[in-house]
C-alpha cells in the first residue's frame, strides 16, 4: 500500500494497480454470484425431484382396517436414480412411530404441513443428506392418523454439478479479470501518455531554449503547462534583466572611469611637476585596476553562468587564435613586444562554446603581454592531436617563481612575483573554469630560459 | 588627422578632444547620433570614434546604417561593455576595432594607426625633415632614400620629435608619449630609446641633440 500512495511513485503504476484491484474485486464478485446462483438452481431442481418422489410415495398410502398400507412406487426411485450414484433412504412414520425404512433418519424440526414438502439438510451415516418430509392424514378404521414420509438422498451428484458450475464460474471470473487487466494496462498507458510526451518534449529542449510550451495538452495538464510557461517567461525575463543590468552597470561604472582616466592623462601631459606627475600616474593605475576588477568580475560571472548552459559551436581554433593575435597586436606593439601566432595551415575544428574559449584565450594572451619585459616575445601556438586541440601561450616574462597552478587558479590569488603589474587574480580562474566546463585541461609551466607557458587543451 | 568623436559624456569628450588636439589631431565632437549624421554629411573624416549608449539611440545601429550606406570611413568603437560577446557582435556589425572604456590614449593611438594602416584608402601624407622622409601610416623612415626599420617605441619617439623640430621636449613629455600611463617607467628608459633611435638615424643630416638638464630635440643645425 505504501508504493500505491507514494506521491513520488509512478502515476501509471498507481493507476494500473487501482484498475487491477478493481478488476480483481469485480471478478471475485462475479465468481461468487455465478456459483451461488448455480448452486441454488441445482438445489432447487434436486429438491423438487426429491419432493416429487416423496409426494409420490405419500400418495400411494392407503388406509386399511389394521393400519396403513405402503406401496412404494418404482417411479419414485427411478426419478431419484436418474441423477447419478446417489444413495436413497426413506422412513415412514405413523403417529410418530416408524413403520418401515431407516428409523434413525432425522426428523424435521417442525411438522410438515400436508403435501408441501419440507426440505432440510442433515448429516446421516457420515454423509450430508438432503431430506424431504411430507405428512398426510390417512383413515385407519375410520380414524384419521398422521403419516409422515421422509425421503433422503446423498448429494454426490449435486455436489459434482455444483463443482462443475463453480469451475466454470471461476474460469469466467479469470477470463473477465484477464480482459480487464489488458484494458487496465492500455488505459493506464493512454492516460499517462500525454504526460510522458510533454516530459519528453521538455527534456529534449536545449539549455538555452526558453520558448513557451505551445503543444496541445489535455485539459488537466493545462494549469501545469500554464504555470510552466509563466515560470519560463519569468526566468527568461530575469536573465534578460540580468544581462541588461550587467551591461548598464558596466556602462555606468566605466564611463566615469573613462572620464577620470582621460582627464588624469590630460593633466599628466600638461604638468612638468614630478610630484604631481607621480600622483597622476597613481590615479591612472588605480583607475585601470578598478576597471579591470569590474570587467573580470563580470567576465567570471559570465563564464560561470555559461558553463551551465554552454552552446555547442563549431570553432576553428586556428582562426580564433589568429583573430586574437590580430586584436592584441597594437597592445603588444605598444610595449615593443613581438606577438607571433603559429597555427596549422588547415582549420582546427572543435566543438565548444566560442565565447568561453575566446574569453580563456584572451585572458592568457593578456597575461602574457602584461608580464612580459619590453622587447620580449609572446607566441601563440595551436596544435592538434587525434582527440584534442591545444593552444599554448608562451612568454619570456618573469615566470611562475615556484607558485603552484592550483594557487594561481584560485580566485583572487596572484603569484608572489607580480610586482607592480595591475591584476585581480581572476584571469587564470576564468581559464580554469573554461577548461573544466569544456572537459579540457589547463597547465602552467616554467619555460627553460625563463618565462611561462600556459596550455589550454580541449577535446575535439 | 581629422576625427569625429561621437560621445555623450561632456567631460570625457572634452578630455579626448583636448588630448588628441595636443597630438596635433583635429577632433569634431557630436553628442548625439543625429548630430554625428550632420557632421558626416558636411565634412570628411579620417576616422570615427563611436560610443555605444547615446541619448538618441544605439551606436551599433548607427554603425550598421553607416555600413549599409556603403560609407567606408573607419570606425573605432569606444565601448563600456567588456564582455567577449559584445566585442564579437561589434566586429560583426562592421566596427574596425574597439577600445574598452576606460582606455589608454597610447593604446587608442596605436589602434587608430593599425586601422588606418589596414585601410589602404586613407590619404598618405609624407613628412620630410632634412634628408629624412617619414610615412606615418606605413611607419617607415628613409634616411636619404635608405629605409630604416624602427620598432614601435623608436617610431613614436621619432614622431614626437618630428612633430616639433628644434623644439625641446622634456623627458616627462617623452615618457607620456612612449609609455602607457599606467606603466611603471624607469628613469633611464628614455635614454635607452634615444640611444637606439640615434643609431637607427645614423648617417642623416638630422640628429637628436641632448639639451642637458632640459630634454631632447631633433635638429639639423
Amino acid at each position: 500500500m505504501k508504493t500505491l500512495f507514494n506521491p513520488a511513485g509512478s502515476i501509471r503504476r498507481r493507476l494500473l494497480w487501482l484498475l487491477l484491484i478493481g478488476a480483481a474485486v469485480l471478478s471475485g464478485l462475479l465468481y461468487l454470484s455465478v456459483s451461488t446462483v448455480a448452486r441454488s438452481a441445482v438445489e432447487t431442481t434436486q429438491d423438487s425431484i426429491l419432493g416429487a418422489a416423496t409426494i409420490a410415495i405419500a400418495e400411494q398410502l392407503r388406509g386399511a382396517d389394521d393400519g396403513v398400507e405402503v406401496d412404494i412406487p418404482y417411479t419414485a426411485f427411478s426419478m431419484l436414480g436418474a441423477v447419478g450414484e446417489d444413495r436413497v433412504f426413506y422412513r415412514i412414520l405413523v403417529n410418530g412411530e416408524t413403520v418401515t425404512g431407516y428409523d434413525d433418519l432425522p426428523l424435521p424440526d417442525t411438522t410438515p404441513a400436508g403435501l408441501t414438502p419440507r426440505y432440510y439438510s442433515h448429516p446421516y451415516q457420515d454423509m450430508m443428506v438432503r431430506i424431504a418430509a411430507v405428512e398426510r392424514p390417512v383413515l385407519v378404521s375410520s380414524r384419521s392418523v398422521a403419516v409422515q414420509v421422509l425421503v433422503a438422498q446423498t448429494r454426490t451428484a449435486q455436489d459434482a454439478i455444483v463443482g462443475q458450475m463453480a469451475n466454470r464460474a471461476a474460469a469466467l471470473g479469470l477470463g473477465f479479470f484477464g480482459v480487464a487487466a489488458v484494458l487496465a494496462v492500455v488505459t493506464a498507458r493512454s492516460v499517462v501518455q500525454p504526460v510522458n510526451s510533454l516530459a519528453e518534449a521538455m527534456g529534449r529542449r536545449g539549455p538555452q531554449d526558453l520558448r513557451p510550451v505551445t503543444r496541445p495538452v489535455p485539459q488537466e495538464l493545462t494549469p501545469l503547462v500554464a504555470a510552466l510557461n509563466g515560470f519560463i517567461s519569468r526566468l527568461s525575463g530575469a536573465l534578460t534583466r540580468t544581462e541588461t543590468f550587467i551591461a548598464e552597470a558596466a556602462h555606468h561604472i566605466r564611463t566615469p572611469l573613462a572620464t577620470l582616466r582621460a582627464q588624469a592623462e590630460l593633466a599628466l601631459r600638461q604638468t612638468d611637476d614630478d610630484a604631481t606627475r607621480a600622483t597622476l600616474r597613481g590615479v591612472i593605475r588605480s583607475v585601470d585596476d578598478s576597471a579591470r576588477s569590474a570587467s573580470q568580475l563580470l567576465e567570471h560571472a559570465a563564464v560561470v553562468y555559461r558553463s551551465d548552459q554552454r552552446a555547442d559551436d563549431r570553432i576553428d581554433l586556428a582562426a580564433l587564435a589568429r583573430d586574437i593575435g590580430q586584436s592584441f597586436g597594437p597592445t603588444a606593439d605598444l610595449r615593443d613586444l613581438t606577438l607571433a601566432v603559429h597555427t596549422p595551415d588547415s582549420p582546427v575544428w572543435l566543438t565548444a562554446d566560442r565565447l568561453l574559449v575566446e574569453t580563456a584565450l584572451r585572458n592568457l594572451v593578456d597575461n602574457a603581454i602584461k608580464y612580459s619585459n619590453p622587447d620580449g616575445q609572446v607566441s601563440i601556438d595551436v596544435d592538434q592531436s587525434a582527440t584534442h586541440a591545444s593552444v599554448r601561450v608562451s612568454d619570456r616574462g618573469r615566470g611562475l617563481d615556484g607558485a603552484r597552478r592550483s594557487h594561481l587558479t584560485a580566485r583572487f590569488q596572484r603569484g608572489g612575483n607580480v610586482g607592480d603589474v595591475v591584476g585581480t587574480g581572476l584571469g587564470l580562474t576564468i581559464v580554469q573554469e573554461v577548461a573544466r566546463a569544456q572537459n579540457g585541461s589547463f597547465t602552467l609551466s616554467d619555460r627553460t630560459g625563463g618565462g611561462t607557458c600556459a596550455e589550454l587543451s580541449l577535446p575535439l | 588627422m581629422r576625427f569625429l568623436l561621437v560621445e555623450d559624456s561632456v567631460d570625457l569628450a572634452r578630455s579626448v578632444q583636448t588630448r588628441l588636439a595636443l597630438d596635433g589631431h583635429g577632433v569634431d565632437w557630436a553628442d548625439t547620433l543625429a548630430s554625428a549624421a550632420d557632421h558626416l554629411a558636411t565634412a570628411t573624416y579620417d576616422l570615427i570614434l563611436l560610443d555605444i549608449m547615446l541619448p538618441d539611440g544605439d551606436g551599433r545601429d548607427f554603425l550598421a546604417a553607416h555600413r549599409a550606406a556603403r560609407r567606408d570611413t573607419p570606425v573605432i568603437v569606444m565601448t563600456a561593455r567588456s564582455a567577449v560577446s559584445d566585442r564579437v557582435a561589434l566586429l560583426d556589425t562592421g566596427a574596425d576595432d574597439y577600445v574598452t572604456k576606460p582606455f589608454d590614449f597610447a593604446e587608442l593611438e596605436a589602434r587608430v594607426r593599425a586601422v588606418l594602416r589596414r585601410r589602404a584608402g586613407a590619404a598618405q601624407t609624407l613628412q620630410t625633415y632634412g634628408d629624412l622622409t617619414f610615412d606615418p601610416l606605413s611607419a617607415t623612415v628613409n634616411v636619404a632614400g635608405d629605409p630604416r626599420e624602427l620598432r614601435n617605441r623608436e617610431l613614436r619617439l621619432f614622431e614626437v620629435l618630428l612633430s616639433g623640430p628644434d623644439r625641446i621636449f622634456s623627458k616627462g613629455q617623452l615618457v607620456d608619449r612612449l609609455f602607457s600611463a599606467s606603466e611603471e617607467v624607469s628613469d633611464n628608459a628614455i635614454e635607452v630609446y634615444v640611444a637606439r633611435l640615434r643609431k637607427k638615424l645614423d648617417g642623416s643630416t638630422a640628429r637628436i641633440e641632448t639639451v642637458r638638464g632640459v630634454g631632447y630635440r631633433l635638429t639639423t643645425a
